[in-house]
């Protein structure tokens, strides 16, 4: 057994725990939302007891164990409460979850982003858990007048063996929630599992399929109006001038105004970023008559001039940013690109000599790929409920980083944060958007204005044009090989709009003895930020793509080039910052090779590709078999390995990494915003292309390397490598080689 | 303004609205039906899907004068519990990540498979092109869709 102390980074679990003592009286609305469900609901208990911040016992034994971190589909509804579920050893069928509210006393780090939910917050639950466990083995032992540790536990059930005594965790609950809470605690053996590593289903599941409010879009409250907002139609443009008469006379109208989002002066933090300063905002009683409003609304928008703000991203010093002025097109980027990639950029690393090394090459390759913008396109378009008061603000709906937006709210609103509470439903979907959540100041601006509870709604088209987009990017590599085919020297150069993709101590860097990773930026006033594995998302589809027309130059074959490069990583690496586990690394490629039985023929016609990436912590390689027909790819099947440690839900871990490889194929081949003017060229569905169902793979076949190291995220790094294994079958297939993304865009076939 | 009786899931419902108004806002706004969604507004996405007699029917362009006498149904009214044999099969696969397009895809699949009992992965592919799911579910949905078909 593993002995923890409990306590959790800079925060006492201890200290957390005994505020959660009196959870109750602080006003915790569980047994509000402890209603059963469906017909295999439980009977609930007529006493509930809390035992910490992350769970309760009834007196009947049905556990309630609260999921810290807003849920987007990434399993973690289901698969955090089983960590906990683990260590208290209790019976899974006991067990209800439900959604936390927001509270950074109790709980860490609840959000989602980074894929870093199970990973960081591993260690945390389980001892949430074994606290809970050796709390009700204390109470048992007291009433049973035995030594604790002569107790035993088993599926929610305390014994005593001599003593011949059981009972169950209900009984005890009580007496437990008295104990103590415990200055250490012992954790399960691996070995001992029986929930973690077992597919559990989705505990939302039930009223997912039968159209249960989950969603923000669906939160509904007595007199409550609607509201939209009329932006900017582009980038680089501000409010000069509104007409509200026309509108404001329709059915269903209450008001009309402006709204200035955040404050001049105000220092943004890392997750503030605005699409849009100063809005119009629509209100009226019903969604229908506010979009017909918003339709008849006369607006007019000028360009505005440069300025600066003042911004702190995480882990680095409060910097002053200049927003440029201007109406941007994407045909002018590419020829800035182009003109950026062939100037020298900032050195970020350098190992050996390398200019002098491509100086003797025998052969040196060098290939340049693009990728555009991209909008997330949630299902569910932005919206956010809002009650704001005097004194208070209530609000409801999807975002992914509610700790972080609360800080901007408090501010703009003049409301202290405790008195700020924002409800975190389930999200229809994120991938990053909701990380920037302007629009939850905005809905709380408006229902403040208008004194009164307002759902504020985009349409799908402000969805999409006033995004916080992917930043388009753009990268050069440069290889030498020797007259024996060795890599001699590796040269990477990326940049992009406005940020630089480039990780300089990701492999290949730790594989070559001379390396040189540069980068540049592009100034932008399009907005931009987080997208499924930011920058990775980008890097992996170049560099493995890269790394394949290397292997064919080097006349080698590319699975075996990868893993001769990372054996030289593992056994004398270049370098000592490089940031991945080349064992782990080559353990994926292995794993793959294995399970597609790689090197033997191709089957049944298709061509394959393989590519691998290290990002989020987890180490993944995929390898995927594809035919061309009709000029269309059709993809027959995709064989992924991963090494994400420890897998806590099987069945949720599947089902996110089928996703992301549908994901990946579906942007390489049809993913692009562009832009005209400063004017996104796609406002909704049906000019944006995402990937549909007869374009997905036919059969995908998922495989986790078996291991005891304590579990990475898997929400975002099976996405990057996929859009490489997708590059390097269709050469196979076709002959020809793709450099920029989206491969076919809205044509309907390949070229 | 007009006053409509509509008889949605076996109930009569009384709405006065605008006859312009998409089903998809009678329902959503003025019923508080709201396991029908809004993902696009121009019939690209398939999330507002429900029936109109046995035929699904994107509800976000279908307005509210049309609907007349004729039967509409919601996923709120597809079975009574859950159990209609495409919920059970997409519970059996575990279908939904973010769960946003789902009922969409369940009201889609339900009035296919009434239509197709026996379909084969072209037809399911051409019958559920419609309905995107952002998550990339499809590969579960393929397989629920066939489970329900043979279940």
């Amino acid at each position: 057994m593993t002995l923890v102390k409990t306590t959790y980074g800079r925060r006492s679990f201890l200290k957390a725990t005994a505020l959660a003592g009196g959870g109750m009286v602080l006003g915790f609305s569980w047994l509000a939302g402890c209603k059963p469900s469906g017909k295999d609901a439980l009977t609930l208990p007529k006493e509930w007891f809390n035992i910490n911040g992350f769970l309760k016992i009834g007196e009947n034994g049905v556990v309630t164990i609260m999921s810290p971190n807003p849920e987007g589909g990434q399993n973690v509804k289901t698969s955090m409460p089983m960590i906990v579920a683990e260590d208290l050893d209790v019976d899974w069928a006991k067990v209800i979850v439900e959604q936390a509210p927001l509270d950074t006393e109790k709980f860490t780090r609840q959000f989602i982003g980074g894929s870093q939910a199970i990973r960081q917050g591993w260690q945390a639950l389980r001892m949430a858990g074994a606290s809970a466990r050796h709390m009700l083995m204390e109470a048992a032992a007291q009433a049973w007048q035995v030594p604790a540790g002569e107790i035993t536990t088993e599926a929610g059930v305390l014994f005593h063996k001599n003593s011949g005594k059981s009972a169950g965790y209900g009984e005890m609950a009580s007496a437990a929630s008295k104990v103590s809470v415990p200055k250490e605690v012992k954790l399960k053996d691996l070995k001992d599992f029986k929930i973690i590593g077992t597919p559990r289903k989705n505990v939302d599941g039930l009223k997912i399929v039968t159209g249960q409010p989950l969603f923000g879009i669906d939160t509904h409250r007595e007199g409550m109006l609607i509201a939209m907002i009329a932006h900017p139609p582009g980038f680089g443009l501000k409010l000069k001038s509104v007409d509200d008469s026309a509108a404001r006379a329709m059915p269903g109208i209450r008001d009309i105004f402006t709204i200035k989002v955040l404050n001049d002066d105000y220092e943004r933090q890392h997750f503030d970023t605005c699409t849009f300063l100063e809005v119009v905002a629509i209100v009226g009683d019903s969604t229908w008559e506010v979009m017909q409003a918003k339709k008849a609304l006369k607006t007019e928008w000028e360009p505005f001039e440069a300025y600066s703000e003042v911004r702190t991203f995480w882990g680095q010093e409060k910097q002053t940013l200049t927003i440029p002025a201007g109406l941007e097109s994407s045909s002018v980027h590419k020829s800035k690109m182009a003109e950026m990639a062939a100037k020298p950029g900032t050195v970020r690393r350098k190992d050996g000599d390398p200019e002098a090394a491509f100086r003797s090459a025998a052969k040196v390759l060098e290939r340049s790929y693009t990728a555009p913008f991209l909008a997330h396109n949630c299902m569910e378009p932005m919206n956010f409920f809002a009650h704001v008061t005097a004194d208070k603000a209530e609000l409801a709906g999807p975002l992914q980083k509610p700790e972080f937006t609360e800080k901007a709210l408090s501010e703009r609103l003049g409301i202290p944060l405790e008195k700020i509470d924002i409800q975190m439903t389930r999200l229809g979907g994120g991938y990053g958007r909701r990380s920037y959540a302007h629009w939850l100041l905005e809905a709380a601006l408006i229902s403040q204005k208008m004194n009164a509870p307002i759902k504020l709604m985009y349409t799908r088209e402000d969805d999409m044009t006033a995004g916080i987009y992917r930043p388009a990017y753009h990268a050069t590599f440069r290889a030498a090989l020797d007259a024996n085919n060795n890599l001699t020297a590796f040269h990477v150069k990326a940049g992009g709009i406005p940020e630089s993709p480039l990780a300089a101590d990701r492999f290949p860097a730790g594989a070559v003895d001379n390396y040189l990773a540069e980068d540049w930026t592009i100034d932008t006033n399009i907005t931009i930020g987080s997208y499924r594995a930011p920058r990775s998302n980008f890097m992996a589809s170049a560099e493995q793509s890269f790394l394949d027309e290397l292997a064919e130059t080097a006349g080698k074959d590319p699975l075996d080039f990868r893993l001769e490069l990372l054996e030289r990583a593992k056994t004398n690496p270049v370098g000592e910052k490089n940031d991945y586990d080349a064992a782990r690394y080559a353990g994926v490629l292995e794993l793959v090779k294995e399970k597609s039985g790689w090197g033997k023929n191709d089957p049944s016609g298709a061509s394959r590709g393989v590519a691998a990436y290290f990002c989020h912590n987890s180490y993944v390689a995929h390898v995927m078999d594809l035919t061309v027909e009709d000029g269309k790819p059709v993809v027959q099947k995709v064989h992924c390995a991963v090494d994400c440690g420890i897998v806590v839900n099987p069945l949720g871990a599947v089902n996110l990494a089928e996703g992301s490889v549908v994901d990946g194929i579906g942007n390489v081949l049809y993913g692009e915003l562009t832009f005209k003017d400063g004017v996104p060229d796609r406002s909704n569905l049906d000019k944006y292309r995402i990937i549909r169902h007869s374009e997905a793979p036919k059969a995908i076949e998922v495989h986790f390397v078996k291991n005891d190291i304590d579990p990475t995220g898997l929400g975002e790094p099976l996405y990057p490598p996929v859009m490489a294994a997708l590059a390097n079958a269709l050469y196979r297939a076709t002959g020809k080689r793709l450099y920029d993304q989206p491969f076919m865009g809205e044509r309907q076939m390949l070229g | 303004m007009a006053n409509f009786t509509l008889n949605i899931n076996g109930k009569k419902h009384q709405v006065e609205v605008d006859p312009a108004t998409p089903m998809l806002w009678v329902l959503r706004d003025h019923l508080n039906l709201t396991g029908t969604k809004y993902g696009c507004g121009i019939a690209q996405c398939g999330t507002c899907t429900i029936h109109l007699g046995d035929v699904a029917m994107r509800s976000c362009t279908l307005p509210v004068s049309q609907i007349g006498n004729q039967e509409v149904t919601t996923i709120e009214g597809l079975s009574e519990s859950g159990d209609h044999p495409v919920q059970k099969a997409w519970l059996e696969h575990d279908v939904p990540q973010c769960g946003y397009c789902q009922t969409g895809q369940i009201m889609n699949a339900a009035a296919f498979l009434k239509a197709n009992p026996n379909p084969n992965d072209e037809a399911i592919e051409a019958a559920m092109n419609g309905n995107i799911c952002r998550c990339g579910t499809y590969v579960r949905i393929k397989a629920a869709i066939k489970t329900a078909a043979t279940g």
